[in-house]
């Protein structure tokens, strides 16, 4: 599994790679893996406003589902309609496949993300292995 | 790996769906060592395997099995199990693995008493694999020199595998596709040699190790009930659908007997166990509430996923008999918003029939 450098990581399992006032958020490969194949995401509306740490989706596999968190606020200036027909794009990348793009409003809880190295440890206890 | 009934076992190895695809196209391999297995001897077996089983255990010859049950005196579940007729007053009970204790020790109290009877847990002395899928026959084929192809749906034999003797093959499976299930020492130097032994013979069908997660998925599809979703000590048999392996005039008065008849004498049971089809874009699972088109709260889905081959969002669910007719639409409540379903007629998928030239009517077992 691989945690590129210029992504900041979300307890919850999403990267977040910010750029100015410009977020793009997915999840990582250590969620995609423990989902399983994908089969469906639930993808918010262009123009919806979400809080830091709110829901804006779901991704589901064959055997879970799991709620998405924004790791930081603003408006959806983008969502990936794409993954309505391919979901499992995620499970085979799932560092390359963005699923909202986001104005940013609040990047307070961007400072409170881990780096790669960070999360990778974190999975790493999470797991116990 | 989870914990499954106290042991370590894989959801997946290569991916749920793959594993999913190989069973129902070419073949794939499960160890099913956890199940259990408890075997009863003596000239009064078969009085004890009347009383303590509902199916009609008269009716199996020597190398025949059958889908039965345990019930409690309320006609609910203690398990669901294989009832294998080794010989005359010789039976092999195949029980669920989370539910062994409870198995054992009521299988003692209900027939314990008996004489003429030695019963024995005889669980630790298998490794059980499952070779399941079309493929199943030509993979088994290579590595033993018994003739598979004889042994029909649900009836089993002994004979060389992988080198060892006197290894029971049976004709049985849950994925609701032909295949057989092996009964080899649970010693884990044979185990791993007759698991590697298998994979290769099956490589050129394209064999592959499949996990918990595609065995629930393909039991789903063939809507066979799973112990703690769709049966337990709180349903009864006519609830859960499986009157077709309860023989009420077998001649014994067979522990849950009475209690069933009283319910049948006061108009059945209330709600029934049907299959789901989500309608709209959704997916049911395991302890969603099922609504009325009015709103009203009317069961509970025991077991939902998508089902990867017949590609369709499918569940078995709970409803009030007055919902019970295949086209009746209900609503699921997924995640806070109301999804709609319709009752459909089950198994969700059904394997052809090897060489049947008509499409006659095919009656369902739940284990086949």
């Amino acid at each position: 599994m691989s945690y590129p450098e210029t992504y900041k990581y979300a307890k919850s399992h999403e990267w977040l790679l910010l750029e100015g006032d410009a977020a793009t958020v997915g999840i990582t490969d250590y969620a995609q893996e423990s989902l399983g194949d994908i089969v469906f995401v639930e993808l918010p509306k262009v123009g919806q406003e979400i809080a830091a740490g709110a829901t804006f989706g779901s991704v589901e596999s064959v055997k879970a589902v799991s709620d998405l968190y924004s790791p930081v606020g603003g408006t959806v200036t983008a969502v990936n309609s794409a993954l309505n027909d391919a979901p499992e794009t995620i499970n085979t990348a799932a560092n390359a496949t963005w699923i909202i793009k986001l104005k940013v409003a609040d990047a307070a809880g961007a400072d409170s993300l881990l780096d790669a190295a960070a999360y990778e440890k974190f999975v790493a206890e999470e797991t116990g292995h | 790996m989870v914990d499954f009934g106290g042991w370590d076992m894989p959801v997946q190895y290569r991916g749920l769906i793959e594993e999913h695809m190989a069973v129902r196209t070419g073949v794939g391999v499960f160890d099913v060592s956890h199940m259990g297995d408890i075997q009863l001897r003596g000239p009064n077996s078969l009085a004890a395997v009347q009383k303590l089983l509902m199916n009609d255990a008269s009716k199996l010859q020597i190398g025949q099995a059958h889908y039965s049950a345990m019930l409690y005196p309320n006609g609910t579940f203690v398990d669901d199990v294989v009832l294998h007729k080794l010989g005359e007053n010789d039976y092999l009970i195949v029980i669920n693995a989370g539910t062994r204790e409870k198995d054992v020790q009521w299988v003692r109290k209900t027939i314990g008493g008996m004489g003429g009877l030695h019963i024995t847990d005889v669980s630790d002395y298998y490794t059980q694999i499952a070779i399941q899928g079309p493929k199943a026959q030509a993979t088994l084929q290579k590595l033993t020199p018994v003739d598979l192809g004889p042994i029909k749906n649900y009836w089993f034999t002994w004979g060389q595998v992988c080198g060892l003797h006197n290894v029971l093959i049976a004709r049985t499976g849950y994925t609701g596709e032909d295949g057989f299930e092996i009964y080899v020492p649970a010693d884990e130097a044979t185990s791993a040699r007759v698991w590697g032994e298998v994979l290769a013979a099956g490589e050129e069908f394209g064999a592959i190790p499949c996990g918990l997660g595609a065995r629930n998925t393909l039991r789903l599809e063939a809507a066979m009930a799973l112990y703690g979703h769709e049966i337990s000590d709180t349903l009864n048999v006519w609830e859960a659908n499986l009157g077709r392996y309860c023989k009420m005039e077998k001649g014994v008065d067979f522990v849950g007997r009475e209690a069933l008849a009283k319910v049948q004498e006061s108009g059945g049971p209330a709600k029934r166990l049907v299959g789901l089809e989500m309608v709209e874009r959704g997916i049911g699972r395991d302890g969603y509430a099922v609504f009325s088109l009015e709103g009203e709260r009317i069961g509970e889905i025991t077991s939902g996923s998508p089902g990867p081959f017949v590609k369709k969002n499918i569940a078995l669910a709970y409803v009030p008999v007055s919902f019970v007719e295949p086209g009746t639409e209900v609503a699921v409540e997924v995640r806070g918003q109301m999804v709609k379903a319709v009752v459909v007629a089950t198994p969700f998928y059904k394997r052809a029939k090897l060489g049947a030239v008509a499409a006659a009517p095919v009656v369902t077992a739940p284990l086949s």
